[in-house]
Order: C-alpha cells, then sequence, then structure tokens
C-alpha cells in the first residue's frame, strides 16, 4: 500500500498515512485530487478506480471515506477488508466510532493504526492482538497520569 | 467532546480543535491558529521549563495544526526530547510526531537515532515496537545507514517477542524499499525464510510481506520458501474455519496471509519437487472448489476475504499458465462473476480474464463470453467497469470475431464517456488493423471513427490509415471512393477532410472517371471545406491541390485561380503563403514531366511498429498491452517512429523539388530536359550536372548495354561533353564512396570552394514504372563556402551562383542490371578565371537497390542451402577498424539496405541479412552473414547471392565498413 487517507463527505481530511516519501506538495495536490474523484463518485459504483498507475480502493463508512492507494499487483478485495479490519479496530476502541472520536483523539487512530499497517503491510490481522497492544499502551498511560498528580513540576529534562 | 476518555485527554488539546471545529470561516480558523502557534511558541522559548505533559500537549497540538494543512517550522526539537522521556505516553506522542513531520536537519536526526538506539537496546517491547514504527513510518537513507545493521539481528533473535518481531520485519521491509544497497541479509536469509513456520500467525503475516519483498529480488537466494509457502498454504486451505481463532476473518481462514503466500509463490515458476507442485494443485482445487459452496455467512465481508484468496489464486494459476485444466476453470469461474450482483466482482472479473485472454489455453474459453462482455459495455452504469469490458474485448480479439467487436467498440464509442474515448478510438484503429481481412473494411472502420469520434482521434490514427493505403495499391480506389462520399456530408470533422485531401491528391484520378466525382467535383468539394479548416489542414489540402494539377490537367486553371487569390499567396501565415507562392510557380513553369516526377505518387512507407500501437503503450504503460504486442515492440526497437508524418511528407516532396531558390532557375528548370539516358560504357558514367541540356533533349532511350541509366530531372550530359575532358576521379573519391555505402545523407565532398552535400531516396516505384525498378533521387547541395562567383561554364542558365548560395541538383538513376562501379560526377567551373574540374564517384553502390526481404530461420537456411555452389558464396575475414559495438553494426546494416533477421543464427553475436537487389533485368537474392570475434577484434563475413558477382561486389564494398 503506498498510503491511506480518510476524508469526510465535506472533503475535510482526517487522517493521512503515507507509506512511500513524497513532498509534502505532492502529498496535497495528491489528497486533493483524489477527495475530488472519489466523492464524485456515486454510491453503487464499484470500490475500485483505476489512478495514474496506482489502483484505488475505497468504502464510505457514514460519513467518512477511507481511501487506500495500491499497486498494480496488489490485491483489491482484501485491500477492502483492510479498511473494514481497521473500521472494526476504531469501533471497538472507541466504542460505535464516530467521525468525532477520530478528529479529537486522531493521535489514537494513528496509534491504531501503526499497530495493525507498518510500512504499508499487514503487521497483525488479529483484532485481539491489535487492541491487546493499544489497552497495554493505555494502562501505562493511565498508571502514569496518576503519578502526574504529585510530580506535576516534574523536570524531564 | 465525544464520551472517550480512554488514556489521558489532554484537555487544553480537546478545547482548541473544539475552537477550530466553531470556526466560522477559514479567516477566523487561521486566526485561531496563529494565536496558538504565537503562544507555543512563547511556551518554548519562555525562561520557565515546561513539564512533559505540556510538552506533549503543544507538541501534539502542533501536529494538529500541520493535519488541517498548514505548515510548521518549529516544535521539532520539543518533540525529540519528548522521545527521550521516560513516560511511554510522552514518547508516543513524540515519536508519532518525528513520523508525521520528519525533518532532514542532520543535527536532529541524529537526536532522533540516538533515542531510537536507546528505545531499540531498550529490551523494553513497547518502548522498541515504538522505535521500530518509526523507523517505519520515517524510512530514510540516514536511519537505513544507522539501523539496517541492527534490525536483522532483532528479527530472528531468539528472545525477541513477536509483536517485536512483525514490527521488525516491516520495518526492514520499508529500509529495504528505501535503501535496497544498506539492507545485506547475507547470513540471515535462512533464518528469515524460516520465519515462514513460525508458530505466531501474526510473525508469520508480517514476515512475509519481507520475504516477498526480498524474492522478487535476489529469488534464488529465498527459493527454499516455496515449498515452505505451499505447505503453509495447504495447512491453512485445508483448516476448518474455527481452527485459527482470531486470524479467521468472517469465517475465512487466514484471508490477508493466503493471499500474501499466494503473492510470494507468483515470485517463482512452478515448483519443480512434483510433490510440493501437487499439493498446491491441490491447494489451487480447492480454493476453486469453496467458490461453488454456500457461502457461511451472508456479510460482504466473507465474501470479499474468500474471493480476495480466489483472485490470488486465479492470479497464480495465469502465472503458471502451464495447467489447462485450471486455467479453464479460473476462466469459468471469472464468468460466473461476470453477472454477479456486485459490481465489485463484474469489475474484477473482468480485468482478471484479460490476463486470461493472453494465455493459448484458456483464450477459446475467454471468448465464450464475448455477448456478456459486450452487454456489460452497453449496460453497466460505472464508467470503470465499462473500461474494464473494453479493455477486456480488446484482449479477446482475434481474426474470428474481430468484426463484431469493432462493430460494438463503434457503437459504444457514440455515447462512450469523454475520458475514455481518446483510448478507445486507438483501441479500435489497432484492431482494425491488426485483424482486417479486406483493407476496406478497415478504411470503413477508420473513416467510422473519424465521423463518430473526430476530436478523440489522434494524428497518429489519420497517419496510420494514410500509411497503409499508400503501402496497398488494392485499397486506393475503394478509399478514394469512400473519403469522397464521406466528405459529401454538411458537416465533417476537420480530420476527415485531412484525410481525403491526401488520398483525393494521391488516388483521386482512380474516381474520376465517373462524371459525379470527376476532378473538378472533387476538387470543388475539398475547397468547399477548405475555409472551415485550421491551417495545417489548409497547408494539406494546398499540397493536394499542386497534386491534382499534376494528376488532371484541366484542374490547373482552376486551381491556379484559388492559389494565386490574395487569400492564398498573401495569406499572413508564413507557411501557407510559401506554398501558394511555391506552387503557383511550379505548376506555372514546369512542364508537365517535371510536375510528373516532382508531384509524383508518394511511396510506400516502411513497414514498421504501428504508431498507434506506441502511442496506446504509452498511454497505458506497458502493462495494459499484451504480451505479443510487447514483444513486438521490443522487436521493433520500442521508440516509435511510425510517427512518419504523411502530412508533412507531402510538403517535403514537393517543396524540395520547388525550392524558390534563385538556383533552381540557373540550373535551366525551364528548359529542363525530359528524362534522357547517358550512354554508358565499362560500367561508369559521366554527369555533368553543369552542363548545357542541349541536346540531351533527344529521348536516347536506355542504352541496352548501360548497367545504369541516369536520368536527370534537369539535364544530363550528353555523350559529346563527357567525352571531352572529364578529370579522373579523385584518388580519395573510392574512399569517399566507402562512407556511402550503408548511409544516404552526408557530405561527400568539401574544399574551400565547395560542398557536395547528398540526400538521397531510395524508393521503389507503383506507378509508371514497372515494380522491379528503383528511383534513386540524389540531392546535391552545392555550398560555396568563401566569397566567390561561380562561372558555370554552359549556359543558357544564369551564369553566376553566388558565394555561399546552394545549388540542387536532382538526379534520378535506375538499375538495369547489377553493376560494380559507382557512376563518375564531374563538375565544371570556372573560378578566378582557372577552369576547376573535378570528377568523384557518386555515391550510388549495388546495395542501394536492395529491397529488405523478411524470413524465418527456416526459410533462411533452405535459401542458404540453395546457394551452394562455391561461386555463389564470397567470404572474407577481416579485422575490425571501429569499436565493436553491436548497435553500430545493426544500423550499419540496417543502412545497407537489408532486413537484419533476429533468431536466425544460432549464436545471438552473429548477424544475419537478407535481401533482394532490384534491376530491371533481374532481381538477385542476397543473404548475409557477419561473424564478429570480439576476443581477436577480426570479423568473418559471408555473402550468397545467386549472381556471383554481385556477392563478390557486396563482400568488397561491406569488408571496409565495419
Amino acid at each position: 500500500m503506498q498510503f491511506m487517507l480518510l476524508f469526510s463527505r465535506q472533503g475535510k481530511l482526517r487522517l493521512q498515512k503515507w507509506y512511500v516519501p513524497l513532498s509534502d506538495k505532492e502529498k496535497k495536490k495528491i489528497t486533493r485530487e483524489l477527495v475530488q474523484t472519489v466523492l464524485a463518485r456515486k454510491p453503487k459504483m464499484c470500490s475500485f478506480l483505476e489512478w495514474r498507475d496506482l489502483k484505488i480502493v475505497y468504502k464510505r463508512y457514514a460519513s467518512l471515506y477511507f481511501c487506500c492507494a495500491i499497486e498494480d499487483q496488489d490485491n483489491e478485495l482484501i485491500t477492502l477488508e483492510i479498511i473494514h479490519r481497521y473500521v472494526e479496530l476504531l469501533d471497538k476502541y472507541f466504542g460505535s466510532v464516530c467521525e468525532l472520536d477520530i478528529i479529537f483523539n486522531f493521535e489514537k487512530a494513528y496509534f491504531i493504526l501503526d499497530e495493525f499497517l507498518l510500512g504499508g503491510e499487514a503487521q497483525e490481522t488479529s483484532k485481539k492482538n491489535v487492541l491487546k497492544a493499544i489497552e497495554q499502551a493505555d494502562l501505562l498511560q493511565e498508571s502514569q497520569t496518576e503519578d502526574w498528580g504529585g510530580l506535576a513540576n516534574d523536570e524531564i529534562l | 467532546m465525544p464520551a472517550v476518555s480512554k488514556g489521558d485527554g489532554m484537555r487544553g488539546l480537546a478545547v482548541f480543535i473544539s475552537d477550530i471545529r466553531n470556526c466560522k470561516s477559514k479567516e477566523a480558523e487561521i486566526k485561531r491558529i496563529n494565536k496558538e502557534l504565537a503562544n507555543i511558541r512563547s511556551k518554548f522559548k519562555g525562561d520557565k521549563a515546561l513539564d512533559g505533559y505540556s510538552k506533549k500537549k503543544y507538541v501534539c497540538k502542533l501536529l494538529f495544526i500541520f493535519l488541517l494543512g498548514h505548515d510548521i517550522d518549529f516544535g521539532h526539537m520539543e518533540a525529540v526530547n519528548l522521545l527521550s522521556s521516560n513516560k511511554y505516553t510522552e514518547k508516543q506522542i513524540g515519536y508519532l510526531f518525528i513520523s508525521v513531520l520528519v525533518n532532514s536537519n542532520s543535527e536532529l536526526i541524529r537526536l532522533i537515532n540516538n533515542a531510537i538506539k536507546n528505545d531499540l537496546s531498550s529490551r523494553n517491547p513497547t518502548f522498541m515496537c515504538l522505535a521500530l514504527h518509526c523507523i517505519a513510518n520515517v524510512g530514510s537513507r540516514e536511519m537505513a545507514e544507522a539501523f539496517a545493521g541492527e534490525i536483522p539481528r532483532i528479527l530472528v533473535a531468539g528472545d525477541t517477542m513477536d509483536s517485536v518481531k512483525q514490527s521488525a520485519a516491516l520495518c526492514l521491509l520499508r529500509l529495504y524499499k528505501t535503501s535496497p544497497d544498506l539492507v545485506l541479509m547475507g547470513e540471515w536469509t535462512s533464518r528469515v525464510v524460516h520465519l515462514l513456520n513460525d508458530q505466531h500467525m501474526g510473525v508469520v503475516t508480517a514476515a512475509i510481506s519481507l520475504i516477498t519483498c526480498l524474492s522478487q529480488k535476489n529469488p534464488d537466494e529465498f527459493k527454499t520458501c516455496v515449498s515452505l509457502a505451499v505447505s503453509r498454504l495447504s495447512r491453512i486451505v485445508s483448516s476448518a474455519s474455527t481452527d485459527l481463532q482470531d486470524y479467521t476473518y468472517y469465517f475465512v481462514p487466514a484471508p490477508w496471509l493466503s493471499c500474501k503466500l499466494l503473492r510470494l509463490l507468483q515470485c517463482y515458476p512452478p515448483p519443480e519437487d512434483g510433490a510440493v507442485k501437487g499439493r498446491l494443485v491441490e491447494c489451487l482445487e480447492t480454493i476453486l472448489n469453496k467458490a461453488q459452496e454456500p457461502p457461511k455467512s451472508k456479510k460482504v465481508q466473507h465474501s470479499n476475504a474468500k474471493n480476495a484468496i480466489l483472485f490470488e489464486a486465479i492470479a497464480l494459476i495465469i502465472h503458471y499458465d502451464s495447467e489447462p485444466n485450471l486455467l479453464v476453470r479460473a476462466c469459468n469461474q471469472l464468468g460466473q462473476f461476470l453477472q454477479h450482483r456486485e459490481t465489485n466482482l463484474r469489475y474484477l472479473a473482468l480485468e482478471s480474464m484479460c490476463t486470461l485472454a493472453s494465455s493459448e489455453f484458456s483464450h477459446e474459453a475467454v471468448k465464450t463470453h464475448i455477448e456478456t462482455v459486450i452487454n456489460a459495455l452497453k449496460t453497466e452504469r460505472d464508467v470503470s467497469v465499462r473500461q474494464r469490458a473494453a479493455d477486456l474485448l480488446y484482449a479477446m480479439c482475434d481474426r474470428s470475431n474481430a468484426k463484431q467487436i469493432v462493430a460494438e467498440m463503434l457503437s459504444y464509442l457514440e455515447t462512450a464517456d469523454y475520458s475514455i474515448r481518446e483510448e478507445m478510438v486507438l483501441k479500435v484503429a489497432i484492431l482494425a488493423e491488426k485483424y482486417a481481412v479486406d483493407y476496406s473494411w478497415y478504411v470503413d472502420t477508420i473513416l467510422n471513427l473519424i465521423r463518430i469520434a473526430g476530436d478523440y482521434v489522434s494524428e497518429e490514427v489519420w497517419y496510420r490509415v494514410i500509411q497503409i493505403v499508400i503501402n496497398r495499391d488494392d485499397v486506393q480506389g475503394y478509399a478514394a471512393k469512400t473519403v469522397f462520399e464521406a466528405l459529401q456530408a454538411p458537416a465533417c470533422h476537420e480530420n476527415m477532410v485531412k484525410v481525403g485531401g491526401y488520398i483525393l491528391g494521391e488516388f483521386g484520378n482512380l474516381i474520376a472517371g465517373d462524371p459525379r466525382s470527376s476532378p473538378l467535383v472533387q476538387f470543388n468539394l475539398l475547397h468547399s471545406k477548405f475555409h472551415l479548416c485550421s491551417v495545417p489542414t489548409r497547408a494539406l489540402l494546398l499540397s493536394a491541390y499542386i497534386k491534382f494539377i499534376n494528376l488532371f490537367p484541366e484542374t490547373k486553371s482552376t486551381i491556379q485561380e484559388v492559389l494565386r487569390c490574395d487569400s492564398q499567396i498573401r495569406n499572413s501565415d508564413v507557411e501557407l503563403q510559401q506554398r501558394a507562392v511555391e506552387y503557383l510557380k511550379l505548376s506555372s513553369i514546369a512542364s508537365t514531366d517535371v510536375l510528373a516526377t516532382v508531384l509524383e505518387e508518394m511511396p510506400p512507407f516502411p513497414e514498421r511498429e504501428s504508431s498507434i500501437l506506441a502511442k496506446l503503450k504509452k498511454k497505458k504503460g506497458p502493462g495494459a498491452v499484451s504480451a505479443g504486442e510487447l514483444e513486438e515492440g521490443k522487436r521493433e526497437g520500442g521508440e516509435v517512429n511510425g510517427a512518419e508524418r504523411p502530412g508533412d511528407n507531402a510538403a517535403i516532396a514537393a517543396s524540395n523539388a520547388s525550392t524558390p531558390s534563385p538556383s533552381a532557375d540557373l540550373l535551366g528548370l525551364r528548359s529542363a530536359a525530359p528524362v534522357s539516358a547517358a550512354p554508358v560504357s565499362a560500367g561508369s558514367l559521366l554527369v555533368d550536372v553543369f552542363s548545357e541540356a542541349g541536346p540531351a533533349a533527344s529521348t536516347a532511350g536506355v542504352n541496352d548495354d548501360g548497367f545504369l541509366s541516369c536520368s536527370s530531372a534537369l539535364s544530363s550530359a550528353p555523350p559529346s561533353v563527357v567525352s571531352e575532358d572529364p578529370a579522373p576521379p579523385l584518388p580519395e573519391s573510392d574512399e569517399l564512396l566507402n562512407k556511402f555505402v550503408c548511409k544516404n545523407n552526408g557530405v561527400l565532398f568539401e574544399n574551400q570552394l565547395l560542398q557536395i552535400g547528398i540526400k538521397s531516396e531510395y524508393r521503389q516505384n507503383l506507378g509508371k514504372l514497372p515494380n522491379t525498378l528503383r528511383n534513386i533521387v540524389l540531392l546535391i547541395f552545392i555550398a560555396l563556402l568563401n566569397e566567390i562567383l561561380l562561372n558555370v561554364q554552359l549556359k543558357p542558365v544564369d551564369p553566376l551562383v553566388e558565394g555561399g548560395a546552394q545549388v540542387q541538383q536532382v538526379i534520378n538513376i535506375e538499375c538495369l542490371s547489377d553493376f560494380s562501379d559507382a557512376p563518375l560526377l564531374n563538375i565544371k567551373f570556372r573560378y578566378g578565371g582557372a577552369l576547376q574540374n573535378l570528377s568523384l564517384k557518386l555515391p550510388v553502390t549495388i546495395n542501394k537497390f536492395f529491397q529488405p526481404t523478411e524470413m524465418s530461420s527456416h526459410d533462411f537456411f533452405q535459401r542458404w542451402k540453395q546457394l551452394s555452389q562455391p561461386q555463389q558464396e564470397a567470404q572474407k575475414i577481416f579485422k575490425a577498424n571501429h569499436p565493436m559495438d553491436t548497435e553500430v553494426l545493426k544500423a550499419k546494416l540496417l543502412g545497407l539496405g537489408t532486413a537484419l533477421l533476429d533468431n536466425v543464427d544460432p549464436n545471438p553475436e552473429n548477424f544475419v541479412c537478407a535481401g533482394v537487389i532490384q534491376t530491371k533485368a533481374q532481381q538477385i537474392g542476397c543473404l548475409l552473414r557477419l561473424e564478429p570475434n570480439a576476443q581477436a577484434q577480426m570479423y568473418r563475413l559471408t555473402l550468397r547471392s545467386s549472381k556471383d558477382t554481385v556477392a563478390k561486389r557486396l563482400c568488397e564494398l561491406l569488408s571496409e565498413q565495419f
């Protein structure tokens, strides 16, 4: 996978993950073009399209579009299910995920994605294992949050 | 605020995000952001050291601002500081910031790498994973340099946690993709391959991506993965849906891993080990069988996951292309999908069938679905699906169904989406040409294309139809009739006018017998379109008009009137004006014979790769073109050249001869003698370019004893002049001659007084002369280099040539019989009072009359054997005079005029050529073999010919060339 974009029906970008080195300018251009292309498509159309020399796989969940760019040799259907599994992970973590969860907890959305996909490839496809990793991290955070009360002025550096 | 408060909510961040969301306008948003940036900047710069939490919060705000699309140019240092925090939450935000906003600041990179190094060696798996994620996300060269050595160790170490192994595998993959030179697997290779056997499915899933990528680059080193992959796949495929617990996805066991395993196997040929292969075939059969079983769930996720594996299995079957049974089953399965209610499946089935169509085993099976595919083209609501259907029709097309497919594509074009029209046009044009049984169908198809989608018919397409019509005399009359009819339409596309103009200009005579398409009617029809056309089209029409004057003398006055009117002769466009002036002049001063020569029918175009095919390739990239065509492309040498531009050619051919330089008159164009042949003795011929036309006008028939008859369009030497005092040829003239054996253009001779350039066109005549004859047009440019005056010896031409002027002389030469000696060119002029007398050999050698002959290896050897008498062979072994560069050799052999035959000689280093020399007396077949020996820097050249003198002469000529 070359990149993944999440954007709203209004075309607002909610998450972007790039697995190939591109300049910021290129990223913006690609995003603009793709958001436009995908939003222009009608509901019953197929989820795949050719775009430049890549294949775009996208799916809409409520108000959010999930859109992946894969290479010629990559499998469209399994990519569609990568999207679905990511949505399941978000859903499980946030409990009925909605767009607002991703806006306000964008860093969490990135952390979950990194546990699931790394370098554009599936790292761990088991829902249980991904969530376990995230929850462990949260536990670490919570125990540390409690520490904070007493260490408000703690100088780390 | 959402209800979620997992982990630590950063209140300040949430408030900021809410503020941004509440902004009513873009301006308000920018204002709020600038305020926040100023605040953060002052906090970072402030005297009071920030605690970790605040630092994390501000870095997170910066990240949010960046993700909104604003530029962030500070905060990197604070993020790097967070990396070395021992609090997970701070470290995590630090890494996220670095991953998203990496900066190439070298000082920073050093600090980041340092922090990563610490985390990697921390033995804390969560920290190690964070560090590995960061490397994988950034993937920069600096990181590869720092960590490419360390990560393989982590990946294969026995005590590494599974989750860390997973991250390490994909981290390494990312580094390998960016800096393959830095990732050296070497000693780790076999241990990495054995990760395919790992107990943990997650480890296998991650590792297989790495192994696949490495296998693509180093298939031999990783080939042990094949049997491991097959057994893993076999275990998954045969497992019950519950066996794999959490790796089962909607009742499908390990779909991601299955797809990746099938993908990995596509890096290799079918397994050689019979047992492994048997097991794999069994897997593939099971996958195909499962597709027929009733679904275990109605959820789309179930069928998607199942079908993802199925498509990957079909891709592998197509990749092997060796199991007819599986290929046909795959095709049938895809056939079912063609009518599936899921658009996605129809799309993928069409796509996958496209590749099946190119396999000989399944081509026929694919063809049985033609009606469904045509229906898809007509009824699919999604343009991307229709595009796939069009691609598939193109792929499944062959001689048996070409007419149907082309007809369907044409009718689809009428309503096709604009986005795919140009490609459709190209495809129709290619199919029509490739599978044309009769060329009238081809012409009809292309003209229909122009009628239906004229705007999308690129130049290549209409150039091509003209090339084909010119090259095939059986279709010319039909083409003329059809364009004439097409032009009757009240509104026709400009491309139609171009084709019409060109074809009527060349072949209008073929339909002129019918009073309904008499010359004047044709002209008036074309001219009625003239004023609506763009400049290039009008230029083409003007060329058509001058051709009309030649074809139909009765149209001369009408056309001259058109050329003479102000809108032409004073046209503000230089090209149009020049053509009008030149054509008008040409039509009024040139005799009919000169006109006939200058405006002769265009010679056939050299056969080469179809320019439109090349265009399609360029448009779609190589992936889109079937294997056969690609090979074709390779054989032809890729870059195209079918981009022969007939439109221009006409102009060049016409304008070369009508260049309005005073020298044209100077050379006596007005009193030009018609074809006249100089008698030839002893095989050499003197052409005195500047001699008086005089007695040459006597239509001295071809001298039967001569080998060559040389006819100049302007004048040629009467015998008396020749015998007068021709200088002996220059001593270097043989050497000069040798330079032109393999090329046609260049400077023949140069001294301080003049320069003689040669531009030759060797063409086979189609029209007036029998096919066995060739015309050679030599254009001699004589440029006087210094400020001198040239006194041409004989009048009636203008006796003075200004210094720096150019004089053109056109000589037509036809080969009557084979010859060894080149004709002599004798130039006499007076300079500074002294008579200059210069004799050169005209670079006309026997090979100039070659017509290339393509033949198969079998035919070649059969003919080679037939020419086995000793005198039919000439052989020479000689030392290389030039570097032995294959491409240069090829170019030279092609320049020789023969066809260069691939795959004939079993030794690929050798070159084999074949050609036929066309003379009036006979056709002389020649076969050539050149064997370079790079070590000895020697060549062995062997020629066999039906005529011994020819073999000998060619051998002599060629041995000087390499």
